[in-house]
């Protein structure tokens, strides 16, 4: 029954992995921005949502909404707060804005850690389930919590592609992970294209959040561990790349999944990252990359 | 004109030096411990900022470098019961060694590429820590059996001047022409190699330069504390710490490394009393730093002469 539970977590995991990055991936593709500070949204709203719920005593669902409310006005802040000073400084140098913009949000994500685990301690919470019970399939018992997860990330990089691919809205951020310039020069201003992108990126990232702390539980400590996890995904699959970080976001949590089966819990993340420096080293611009 | 504010920096380095030796006469016991380990971590910023401001290299990993120095040390010392100063070339050496590791993607990759491999090398070393934890003591720790001094005045002095050293051969390395290729290099590496400079060569050698202070500084803060552990001298949070003294202090000027080190340390120690907020409020102040004057404290004082 292994290879079933294998199967069905590794979907569940690498669908998290994949909602996770993907908002990072966007808003480095559309503002040339790494938010090291990504996993600390996460962190926000998934502690938000918890407290939430115990506080109001809300219904999941309603717990999950303000969670996400709560990672999306955490994204405008760390925008206007943060990266736009920085992007519209005279004093920083245009070569050295990115490195500014690291070190930038780098503080940024402490400062959140820092600040969850005074407002919330740094023990881990876990989300009620959006669905109580568990189904069998093929003789493996599964909660239907876990399957729902999986279900509501694909739902949700759906909703994404529909946004970015078919609407008037969604069409000029592909257009400027192309050329920013050529857009400008369409008479496009940059700086609503930017606020959008932050705005899908705070509800990707917010609902990223609520359902991992939904299914495995975080804590305020999780916060740069999860920005790892998104980072490498990202670069494993090209930095820009929506398709390739999903693809990428699979190949990590089956690989993560089946160690921790198969060989040890405890070495569950070292053949991913061997595999992410190889990749590195061999193809710097990720399986999908286009640089 | 800069090198003249330069080298007047310099100048009014001695002074200091000089208040800081005699430390042990009006500083209590507990804040020369304090400032010791603000000491390393110089060392350790000011080897991160030859690789960030010079060579342009972002190292997201330094705990890697001090890692490999730190366990390289104190693996001699516990099992070979080698004398000190043999443990600490060995770290040293060690670290060397991981260097070269680091800068051969370095030779191909830029930017956030090579950022990221530096940080799965210390995400792999620290898990190989944990996974032979029946040999490096794995999360807790390992103790060491030696140390350098029972004395909190003799142990102080020793990182002092350990820092003092390595501030000023690190900006004679800054100064020379050495320094100045790697700056060519890291800003355009293309323009530099077509005047005919080995970039690869140029920096390979920061690198071990880089990896030999970081190793050495690691090794003598393990022999200081009695122990290795992972929490004190690989975790990413050391790392994050390390470059964010780097830039607040001023990138690209070595000794603004070094007072970014000791105010951070110092800020983190003076707002104690805040408890658990403290880290919020001094993450909060850099934040600010760095936004408001991206050249960091010691830009700061550069323009405010330049003004008057």
């Amino acid at each position: 029954m292994t290879a079933i539970q294998i199967l069905i977590d590794g979907f569940v995991i690498s669908a998290l992995y994949g909602l996770g990055a993907i908002g990072f991936t966007l808003i480095f593709g559309v503002t040339g921005v790494l938010n090291l500070a990504h996993g600390g949204i996460m962190v926000i709203a998934a502690l938000v949502g918890w407290d939430a719920a115990n506080r109001f005593s809300l219904d999941p669902y309603g717990a999950a909404a303000l969670g996400v409310l709560a990672g999306l006005i955490a994204a405008y802040v760390t925008y206007f707060v943060v990266i736009r000073p920085i992007q519209r400084s005279k004093r920083i140098p245009a070569d050295e804005t990115e490195i500014f913009i690291l070190t930038a949000t780098l503080l940024w994500g402490v400062m959140i850690q820092e600040g969850m685990a005074y407002l919330f301690s740094d023990n881990p919470v876990t989300m009620r389930p959006l669905l109580p019970g568990v189904v069998h399939i093929l003789g493996d018992r599964t909660p239907v919590n876990e399957l729902m997860i999986g279900v509501l990330c694909w739902v949700v990089i759906g909703l994404l592609w529909l946004v970015v691919y078919r609407t008037r809205f969604g069409k000029p951020l592909l257009a400027a992970s192309e050329n920013p310039r050529a857009l400008g020069l369409l008479g496009f201003e940059m700086s609503n294209i930017h606020l959008f992108s932050w705005t899908i990126y705070g509800i990707l990232t917010g609902v990223a959040g609520v359902l991992l702390a939904s299914f495995l539980g975080v804590s305020s400590a999780s916060a740069g561990g999860l920005t790892a996890s998104a980072f490498s995904i990202v670069v494993l699959g090209g930095l820009g790349s929506v398709w390739g970080s999903l693809i990428a976001a699979y190949v990590v949590g089956y690989m993560e999944t089946i160690t921790a089966y198969v060989i040890s819990p405890q070495l569950r993340p070292i053949p991913a990252l061997i595999v992410l420096v190889l990749v590195v080293y061999l193809r710097p611009q990720g399986i999908l990359g286009r640089r | 004109m800069k090198t003249i504010l330069r080298s007047r920096l310099l100048w009014l380095m001695l002074p200091a030096l000089v208040i800081a030796a005699v430390g042990p006469w009006w500083l209590s016991a507990y804040y020369l411990g304090v400032l010791t380990m603000a000491y390393y971590f110089g060392v350790f910023a000011m080897s991160w900022d030859l690789l960030f401001g010079y060579a342009g290299m972002v190292n997201f990993g330094p705990t890697f470098l001090i890692g490999l120095g730190a366990y390289g040390a104190a693996l001699l010392d516990t099992y070979a019961g080698a004398p000190i100063v043999v443990c600490l070339i060995f770290g040293g050496l060690m670290s060397i060694i991981g260097g070269i590791l680091l800068a051969l993607p370095a030779l191909k990759l830029r930017g956030a590429y090579f950022g990221l491999v530096t940080l799965v090398a210390v995400l792999l070393l620290r898990y190989f820590i944990v996974i032979f934890s029946g040999f490096t003591g794995g999360e807790i720790g390992m103790m060491v059996p030696d140390i350098l001094s029972i004395d909190t005045a003799t142990n102080y002095e020793y990182a002092l001047w350990f820092m003092a050293a390595s501030a000023l051969i690190l900006v004679i390395i800054s100064r020379s022409s050495l320094g100045l290729i790697l700056e060519a290099t890291g800003q355009d590496p293309i323009a530099a190699a077509a005047l005919g400079f080995n970039v690869a060569k140029h920096r390979l050698a920061a690198f071990c330069i880089s990896a030999l202070f970081s190793g050495l500084a690691g090794g003598m803060m393990v022999f200081y504390s009695g122990t290795a552990s992972v929490g004190t001298v690989i975790d990413i949070s050391i790392g994050v710490q390390i470059i964010i003294a780097a830039v607040v202090g001023g990138r690209r000027t070595i000794l603004g490394a070094m007072i970014g080190s000791i105010v951070i340390l110092l800020a983190d120690e003076l707002l104690r009393p805040l408890g658990q907020l403290n880290i919020f409020v001094v993450s909060g102040i850099c934040l600010a730093v760095i936004i408001v004057f991206p050249g960091g404290l010691l830009g700061l004082m550069h323009r405010q002469r330049e003004g008057a």
